[in-house]
């Protein structure tokens, strides 16, 4: 990856070693509601760390201002020695290529071509002209084909995006997040628009590629259960502030109340034997 | 449920437009008053429009045969007006695209965005007829005045609608190219020109129609083509000539709508 995009010396507060930090990071929308309200963590190696929390807790607002589609109103954030709050359009470009994102409405160009979805995650490395008319590094092609191999889509290169499943889609986007070659993978509820069996089957996906890629994943998720089976680290949000950062194992019913507030959660909190239902 | 007795039998749907049902009854009973002051106030003459019904006979009887011995004439009008529709709308196709990304209130800042709109809506307020006559005024008689009249009009047309498509667009798959760090142009390209292409396409072969009726019609006043023939046969009482020239449109334009339509099926 380019790091010559680096302003200088390492900033002064950023451990050389963090993969992501996030320092006192606020967001208030127009119109006076504070999504975010102070959230520091770093991210020190390269895991599966889910975001949990009530809808309006700020998961989504954090991860659009970690890539800045939402602009933070105070706070820092680096990806590595990379300070990302602040930085000119230009060099945010070249920062956020190195940033893969998955959605939950998956967010495919529809009527484009799966591989054309895919090769869209070169779009940050690629002059105008170029990606007008297709023409993308034969690396990348290839790339391409093998990425869309690895996620299971093996000989649908030419079908369109809207022709597919839901979780053929997000097996796309998948691809497409991967094909930026990510130092960091920013994942949004991506089990939300799938029935529960495919919802496993993709989280799977995301947490063995980032492991192949040794890419850290911060993953918005509403399911507790799927978030305990799948991640090493979750970070609670309550009200746009961080009010739980540990191990999954740690989440017990106290946690979750703080969390969520007050709720029986004794069905909740139970490890899902990761069974295998490829 | 027990307790079903004692609930509302009788539901009506809110009034949705006026608020209230009394302003409802208040406006229906305006549109009859100002209908019948209307009607009272109009002259409207019996006598007058009787009178002009044997004069249409005589004009209608004079129209036949029609007489297609100009054909050379007739035939210059018919190729300068359908030249006028196809150079205007390639013209106002090619101008519309940055017209309608500059007036799309999602991708383009605001500034632009309102100085476009301002712009649109300024040239819209004008039917292209009084758009003719300034530039017949500007250009002299014929066929350039006509050109600019309809592309004026279609780039502001094809701009208003491509504006409006691109506001409609999927702003997920925007936000999931603009997240790759693909700059504005490649954003555009590869998730807004996918989302309007189609509809975009059926707008210009609606436009290249609407063109080729417009332009027979803006001849009239003497900015070129098949029009300025027929005006110029009327004025001359040369009625069966009028009545070749009018079918010649009648056809052009039904030719016009069949190759819209199917264009416009085959897009879907």
């Amino acid at each position: 990856m380019n790091t010559a995009t680096a302003a200088g010396a390492a900033p002064v507060g950023a451990p050389a070693s963090a993969l992501l930090r996030v320092q006192d990071l606020v967001k208030v929308y127009p119109g006076g509601k504070r999504a975010l309200d102070g959230v520091s963590f770093s991210v020190e190696r390269p895991e599966v760390i889910a975001v949990i929390g009530s809808s309006g807790a700020g998961k989504s607002t954090l991860i659009r201002c970690i890539n800045r589609l939402v602009e933070p109103s105070a706070g820092r954030v680096w990806l590595k020695e990379t300070e990302i709050a602040g930085l000119p359009w230009r060099e945010l470009r070249r920062v956020r290529r190195r940033i893969g994102m998955i959605f939950q409405e998956f967010n495919l160009v529809e009527r484009l071509t799966v591989m054309e979805n895919v090769l869209s995650g070169r779009l940050g490395s690629v002059g105008f002209m170029a990606s007008l008319m297709r023409r993308f590094p034969p690396q990348d092609v290839s790339g391409a084909f093998a990425l869309l191999d690895r996620v299971g889509l093996d000989g649908y290169h030419d079908t369109r995006a809207d022709a597919l499943s839901g979780g053929q889609r997000q097996r796309v986007g998948i691809a497409r997040a991967l094909m930026q070659r990510p130092d960091l993978l920013l994942v949004d509820e991506p089990t939300a628009s799938l029935d529960p069996k495919t919802a496993r089957q993709i989280m799977r996906l995301i947490c063995a590629l980032a492991q192949e890629h040794n890419t850290p994943a911060l993953v918005n998720i509403h399911d507790v259960a799927l978030a305990q089976s799948f991640a090493s680290r979750v970070i609670g949000l309550k009200a746009g502030g961080v009010v739980f950062d540990g191990p999954p194992a740690a989440l017990n019913a106290e946690a979750l109340t703080e969390i969520y507030g007050a709720e029986d959660w004794s069905q909740t909190i139970r490890r899902v034997s990761d069974e295998d239902d490829e | 449920m027990s307790a079903a007795a004692s609930y509302p039998t009788h539901w009506r749907r809110p009034p949705a437009f006026f608020g209230t049902r009394r302003r409802y009854w208040l406006f229906i009973g305006g549109v009859i008053l100002y209908f019948a002051w209307s009607l009272s106030t109009l002259n409207i003459d019996v006598e007058r429009m009787l009178a002009g019904l044997p004069r249409a006979l005589d004009i209608f009887a004079r129209m036949v045969p029609p007489d297609f011995s100009k054909g050379q004439l007739l035939l210059k009008g018919m190729l300068e007006s359908l030249q006028m529709a196809f150079a205007a709308t390639l013209i106002g196709a090619i101008l519309a695209v940055p017209l309608g990304i500059a007036a799309a209130r999602n991708i383009a800042p605001r500034p632009v965005y309102l100085a476009a709109r301002g712009f649109i809506v300024l040239n819209r307020t004008f039917h292209e007829i009084i758009i003719a006559i300034f530039f017949v005024k500007l250009f002299g008689f014929g066929a350039v005045a006509g050109l600019l009249t309809l592309a004026l009009s279609s780039w502001t047309f094809c701009g208003k609608m491509l504006a409006e498509d691109i506001e409609n667009v999927r702003m997920g798959q925007i936000e999931a190219v603009r997240a790759t760090g693909a700059g504005f142009a490649q954003t555009v390209v590869f998730s807004v020109v996918p989302q309007v292409l189609s509809r975009t396409v059926g707008v210009l072969i609606y436009r290249l129609d609407a063109n080729v009726r417009h332009s027979t019609v803006i001849g009239i006043v003497g900015a070129g083509g098949i029009g300025q023939t027929l005006s110029a046969s009327f004025s001359r009482y040369d009625y069966d000539f009028a009545a070749a020239i009018l079918l010649c449109i009648a056809a052009l334009v039904a030719l016009g709508e069949w190759f819209s339509d199917w264009v416009r099926r085959k897009l879907r």
